[in-house]
């Protein structure tokens, strides 16, 4: 006998190019067309991994992305790809390939003795036993849980390669290639209508490629399509995808793609993506999914050699791989005579089709028996014997009333299953799709769905061929709007599809508690496990699922979720229809994260917005942080300097001479119109009608629920202009919060919001010489103290640039902020930095401008409030406007609860100790040892080092804060004892406001 | 001017006057007047006149693109009509996307359809690349004018760059 | 990803917009009792059906506008403009139980 299985004249494979690839570190020889799959049994070798959980020997059940068993890593360090199925693997030369999930080697692997534990291991196990003690889990369970689960390792290196990421657009999208797919997706092409097809296999054909028997219009499947191929890439109007896989149906039709490009390469051109992703809206969906063949549920049915009667025809027909020698083969439907007449012919010897009907008599039944094949009807296989492969099978009589007698044991290397065939129902489910059971076929078939789709071909219980040609000729047409010609195929020598069919855990004699008959072979689940979990109460089938975690593997439950279904049905003795199926979640298939990401990684993950003064910030050794997408300088250290040291120098700068900081992010809105000010009356809670042109104010922004959003300067441009401000976070919310009162509740305002926030770049002057270094600067323009005092506003050039200058400051001190044309704003800061030099100009960041606002006791809204602060709270109750009748927050701010005299109140917290630095979030209690569970009096929200005090200082929300000045709290620590604090007036330095005026 | 894949180039486009008005149709009708475009374009529509082009990004709201000293007889225009205008010459950055695939590289980041029937020579609009607000003209089969917040101008075109590098590859072109 | 209809610019896919909330919620004067003013800003109805619901074309025209959809299917029924009333047609249909 040959060592080989290959056989010659089968299959596609390209026999000139042989290929060489390792598995497990060994060479395996194949062709190109090969899968990792199909390349191994060519050798006769179908032990390709371990089980989840038993670690039980394992080899492929199917031939496609329906294997559960046969899951082997790809590649070699930051390029290996764990859990990929050998079964969709397509071969290359130089390919690395390992099986999983086995220590240390495929053939011995200590696991295994989890299969000894097995009856210690029912569903459910873990929950049972890893509850206690509490403390357990953290440090003992989960680690060891975590080590012992799971197939693959992923790697840990970034991913090297390349990914996409495009949107397209179609009028009918048709997903899967197979007879249904290719017709409708040419009865849709020929109407001119946008079309794309798509197949998660290397070619279009789908279960045709694999069928040697019947004819289309005279020639065989396989030319079929070819021809039709041909004629579809004809068409301008038709995009084919191979390769690719439909994975996930969003909702309105957006359906995801995930098309594989380089995997199956031996080298790839440079730059040329993995994978890509395609996010394609459709106007109509044609799902031309197919069915897949079901396992059968027996003692042993997870042995190596043991396979799904479809999967051995694909490898002989498709792969010209023979998958044993002597099989039997076991069926509850007609399919399967088919594949045991091709494989006799092909050379297999098979033993028998035992066939759990009583009567099978269809014309392929005949034909079988006819060539000599021995059926034996009303048969069951009680148990398979083998380890790492199939030695032997039980075949034992079912009498009618399902009871199995004594049977007798035949030997083979091989067994083909078939329990009929279940549509692929999983796109249609993410569609929203309801499902009808269909009492003939035993199975769930596709109902109606709130999306544009439609159902063809064997995916809705069609399986005649030349019926899924029409249906699928059908669904493209009307998908496609229905005007046009409906292409019409004449078949011949086809099978019909024949009753029958089983789903459920095969009859059996004798209990079975020891038995191990697998029903999701990925996650390790048994028919027992499903059955111990309906007896323990778990009626729902989604409460049995994630009990047992059937169907919970990465495969979906593509081939036990029915088998599940029924061993529930039969235990409840309830129909299947009221069982009811899970949830068939996305993606259909795996999908490298990789993908996901496509071009939003590294430097490109998210937008880095660029402040104007950032080039110069980074000449000059800025230390920066991010602030939202902002990148802003933090402080700028000299030479040997720390943060702290950097920070209070720049303060003592800004409070001696003068400073230079990138305000330029703060948001900004110009608000214009006639209506302007009766606007801004009703959006801020300040007024603004007595503000006159030329002059800026402190706004504050709440929501209707009476708790500060947003602050900010406001400057009045002209009668009908404002000039807003908003806070850096705060820009784009505030803005919406504009346009949403606007447009829906005041939408007779003649009055219109546009952002400028970055039209004005804005350098911050600040500090006593800030005038004298402007001054010369501003092409003549009057600023002196008594043409332009503290929140004024003047239009003006400065070095010819068009300038809006507020006189305002966030540090205390005297200050401008310069508003330039963003474009322009780098010319005026080089001018003011060089006019700045004689005076000691110091360039600060936003570290300096917190240190600086708190020692003034300036809140920064977010920091000081947290979303439940009044203006009150924050010692902002003079902002409110006593004279208006109405504003955003108007009627809450009104309310006993927001003015309690216990609420949290912004205070000011010295420590005793002044070198030590409160931690912001620190609570305080009232006595230095409280035992938990205490309550706390308020928390810290801002805590520096004060330059200007030369000691510590911080802010705090503290309950009635206001009036308990100079009253004691303490701050406890988790390493050492409370800190004691003294509550004060939060504006630290200079609280009269002389400097600001200056 | 970069050639960020072969026959697909990016330029940027050196700085000019943009505005942005809005107000109600007899604002739009006078802004027009004053651009001398007769009517005010429909909806995310374009039109050109001898003072410049005006793009109807909202339905209270056109872009206006004036050329020479298009600010004054804009001003004198609406005078005694409610309205915003509002210069955002610096906010927006703008470049042009030219070439046989450019379609298809804005297709990666945004989900509009560009085919020619979905999105005609002259329509405009505002929609986002990636994680940026965009404005989207199309002023040729196959050329877009582009504009985006100053700030976002570098990660824009990194995208643009990051997937003009695959563009190549098995793409599905977008169908006209 | 939704597919919303912009009464303006057209159906657009859902990154353009932001929700904005169930619709149809008139923000009452300082004048009303302090139960009203709490339901007008806490109590929503929740629906399961069709829920009138506001969204804003944020990367587009920037218009706020109303939409009817079914909560338990995401179908869109109706989108219009905001001072339009609700579609009467499509009130009842779907409203769950």
């Amino acid at each position: 006998m040959s060592k080989t299985f290959r056989l010659s004249g089968y299959g596609r494979v390209d026999r000139s190019r042989p290929v060489t690839f390792l598995f497990d570190g060994k060479p395996v020889k194949g062709y190109a067309g090969d899968t990792v799959a199909s390349a191994l049994l060519a050798d006769g070798r179908h032990l390709m991994g371990r089980s989840f959980k038993y670690h039980r020997p394992r080899g492929p059940v199917s031939a496609g992305s329906d294997e559960p068993n046969a899951l082997i890593g790809v590649g070699e360090g930051a390029r290996h790809t764990p859990n990929l199925r050998a079964t969709q693997v397509e071969v290359h030369e130089g390919l690395v390939a390992i099986s999983q999930n086995r220590l240390p080697s495929l053939r011995f692997d200590v696991g295994i003795v989890n299969t000894l534990a097995s009856p210690f291991l029912p569903a459910g196990f873990y929950y049972k036993t890893f509850m206690w003690p509490h403390g357990f889990w953290d440090k003992v369970y989960e680690p060891l849980i975590r080590r012992a689960s799971g197939l693959g390792k992923a790697p840990t290196a970034p991913d090297p390669d390349e990914y996409g990421l495009h949107y397209a657009h179609c009028d009918v999208l048709v997903a899967g290639a197979g007879p249904a797919g290719l017709a409708a997706a040419l009865a849709a092409g020929k109407t001119g209508v946008r079309v794309i097809l798509c197949d998660e296999n290397p070619e279009f054909g789908g279960a045709l490629l694999s069928d040697s028997h019947s004819l289309i219009d005279g020639v065989a499947a396989a030319q079929w399509v070819a021809r039709t191929v041909a004629e579809l890439e004809k068409l301008p109007n038709v995009q084919l995808l191979t390769r690719c896989s439909a994975f996930n149906y969003g909702p309105h039709n957006m359906v995801a793609l995930n098309q594989r490009l380089t995997d199956h390469l031996a080298s790839a051109p440079v730059g040329m993506p993995r994978e890509r992703i395609w996010q394609v809206r459709a106007k109509e969906v044609v799902l031309a999914a197919g069915s897949l063949e079901r396992p059968l549920v027996f003692e042993g049915n997870d042995r190596p050699g043991i396979l799904l009667a479809s999967a051995a025809r694909t490898y002989l027909q498709r792969y010209g791989v023979l998958c044993g020698r002597k099989a039997v083969v076991m069926t509850a439907d007609d399919a399967a005579y088919r594949v045991a007449i091709e494989m006799a012919e092909a050379g297999l010897k098979i033993v028998a089709v035992a066939d759990l009907r009583a009567n099978p008599d269809s014309a392929v039944v005949a034909e079988a028996r006819a060539r000599g094949i021995k059926v034996l009807p009303s048969t069951t296989i009680q148990r398979a014997h083998g380890h790492y492969r199939v030695g032997a099978v039980e075949l034992a009589p079912v009498s009618a009333d399902g009871a199995v007698g004594k049977g007798r044991t035949v030997s083979c290397d091989l067994v083909l299953m078939s329990g009929g065939f279940t549509p692929s129902l999983h796109l249609h489910c993410q569609a929203r799709g309801a499902l009808t059971y269909d009492d003939k076929l035993g199975v769930y078939l596709p109902g109606d769905s709130v999306e544009h789709v439609r159902s063809a071909g064997s995916c809705r219980g069609v399986y005649a061929l030349d019926a899924v040609l029409r249906d699928g000729a059908e669904a493209g047409l009307n998908a496609a709007g229905g005007e046009g010609d409906l292409p019409v195929w004449t078949v011949t020598r086809q099978d019909q599809p024949g009753e029958g069919g089983f789903a459920g855990a095969l009859p059996r004699r004798g209990p079975g508690h020891l038995a191990l008959a697998f029903v999701d072979f990925q996650n390790d689940v048994t028919a027992k496990d499903v059955k111990l979990a309906v007896r323990e109460g778990f009626q729902s089938i989604e409460h049995v699922k994630r009990y047992t975690t059937t169907g919970m593997a990465t495969d979906q439950g593509k081939s036990s979720n029915v088998n599940a279904l029924a061993i529930v049905s039969k235990t409840l003795q309830r129909a299947p229809q009221k069982v009811g199926l899970t949830t068939y979640r996305p993606p259909y298939t795996p999908v490298t994260f990789g993908a996901f990401a496509s071009h939003a990684r590294g430097d490109q993950f998210d937008p880095l917005r660029l402040a104007p003064a950032d080039g110069w910030a980074r000449a000059h050794g800025a230390v920066f942080e991010d602030v939202g997408l902002w990148r802003r300088a933090r402080y700028f250290p000299r030479a040997g300097e720390d943060m702290l040291a950097a920070v209070t120098r720049e303060c003592r700068m800004v409070r001696k001479t003068a400073g230079i900081f990138d305000a330029s992010t703060l948001g900004k809105i110009e608000v214009v119109g006639p209506d302007a000010a009766e606007f801004m009356n009703r959006f801020y809670i300040n007024g603004w009608t007595k503000l006159g042109v030329g002059k800026c104010r402190y706004g504050l922004v709440c929501r209707d629920n009476g708790f500060v959003y947003d602050d900010g300067v406001v400057g009045r441009v002209a009668k009908d202009r404002f000039h807003v401000t908003t806070t850096t976070g705060g820009a784009a919310g505030v803005l919406n919060m504009m346009e949403d009162y606007l447009q829906t509740e005041w939408a007779d305002l003649d009055v219109w919001l546009t952002s400028i926030t970055e039209e004005w770049g804005v350098i911050a002057l600040q500090g006593p010489k800030a005038r004298e270094i402007l001054a010369p600067l501003v092409d003549g323009l009057d600023i002196s103290a008594e043409a332009m005092p503290h929140m004024f506003l003047k239009e003006g050039t400065i070095g010819g640039i068009p300038m809006r200058l507020f006189r305002v400051s966030f540090t205390g001190e005297l200050g401008y902020e310069i508003n330039v044309p963003s474009g322009r704003m780098r010319e005026v800061w080089d001018r003011v930095w060089a006019a700045g030099q004689p005076h000691g100009l110091t360039p600060y960041g936003t570290e300096s401008m917190h240190v600086l606002r708190a020692e003034k006791g300036y809140l920064i809204v977010g920091q000081e409030t947290d979303g439940t602060a009044t203006p009150g709270d924050v010692g902002c109750g003079w902002a409110i406007s006593k004279i208006k009748p109405d504003f955003i927050g108007k009627k809450a701010l009104a309310l006993p609860a927001l003015n309690a005299p216990d609420r949290l109140q912004m205070v000011g917290v010295l420590t005793d100790d002044p070198h030590y630095v409160l931690e912001e979030g620190m609570q305080l209690v009232a006595a230095p040892q409280m035992q938990a569970p205490a309550s706390a009096d308020g928390h810290i929200t801002s805590s520096y080092f004060s330059p200007a005090l030369n000691r510590s200082i911080a802010i705090a929300m503290v309950k009635g804060g206001r009036s308990r000045m100079g009253a004691t709290l303490y701050a406890p620590r988790l390493d050492a004892a409370a800190v004691r604090v003294t509550l004060v007036d939060p504006v630290f330095y200079d609280p009269e406001g002389a400097r600001v005026n200056g | 001017m970069v050639e960020i894949t072969e026959g697909c180039v990016l330029s940027r486009l050196p700085a000019s006057t943009r505005l942005i008005l809005q107000g109600r149709q007899p604002a739009l009708q006078a802004a027009c007047g004053a651009l001398g475009v007769e009517t005010v374009p429909e909806m995310l529509c374009t039109a050109e006149g001898a003072g410049g082009h005006a793009l109807r990004v909202g339905p209270f709201e056109l872009a206006l693109q004036p050329t020479g000293d298009g600010l004054a007889p804009l001003e004198a225009a609406l005078a005694s009509v409610p309205h915003s205008l509002v210069e955002v010459s610096n906010r927006n950055v703008s470049y042009t996307l030219q070439g046989w695939q450019a379609a298809d590289i804005l297709a990666a980041l945004c989900p509009l359809d560009f085919s020619l029937a979905a999105f005609p020579v002259g329509m405009a609009t505002r929609s986002i690349l990636d994680k940026a607000g965009a404005l989207i003209w199309r002023t040729a089969d196959q050329t877009f004018h582009i504009e985006v917040w100053r700030s976002f101008a570098p990660y824009v075109e990194g995208q643009l760059h990051e997937v003009a590098k695959s563009i190549s590859y098995n793409i599905l072109t977008v169908q006209h | 990803m939704l597919l919303i209809e912009c009464p303006y610019c057209g159906p657009r896919a859902e990154i353009e917009f932001s929700y904005g909330g169930e619709a149809h919620i008139d923000r009452p004067g300082p004048e009303v009792s302090e139960e009203e003013w709490a339901s007008f800003l806490y109590l929503r109805e929740n629906t399961k059906g069709v829920l009138a619901e506001r969204w804003r074309h944020a990367h587009g025209c920037g218009r706020f506008f109303n939409a009817l959809r079914d909560t338990r299917t995401d179908e869109f029924k109706a989108f219009y403009e905001m001072g339009e009333k609700r579609p009467d047609a499509e009130k009842k249909e779907g409203e769950g139980a």
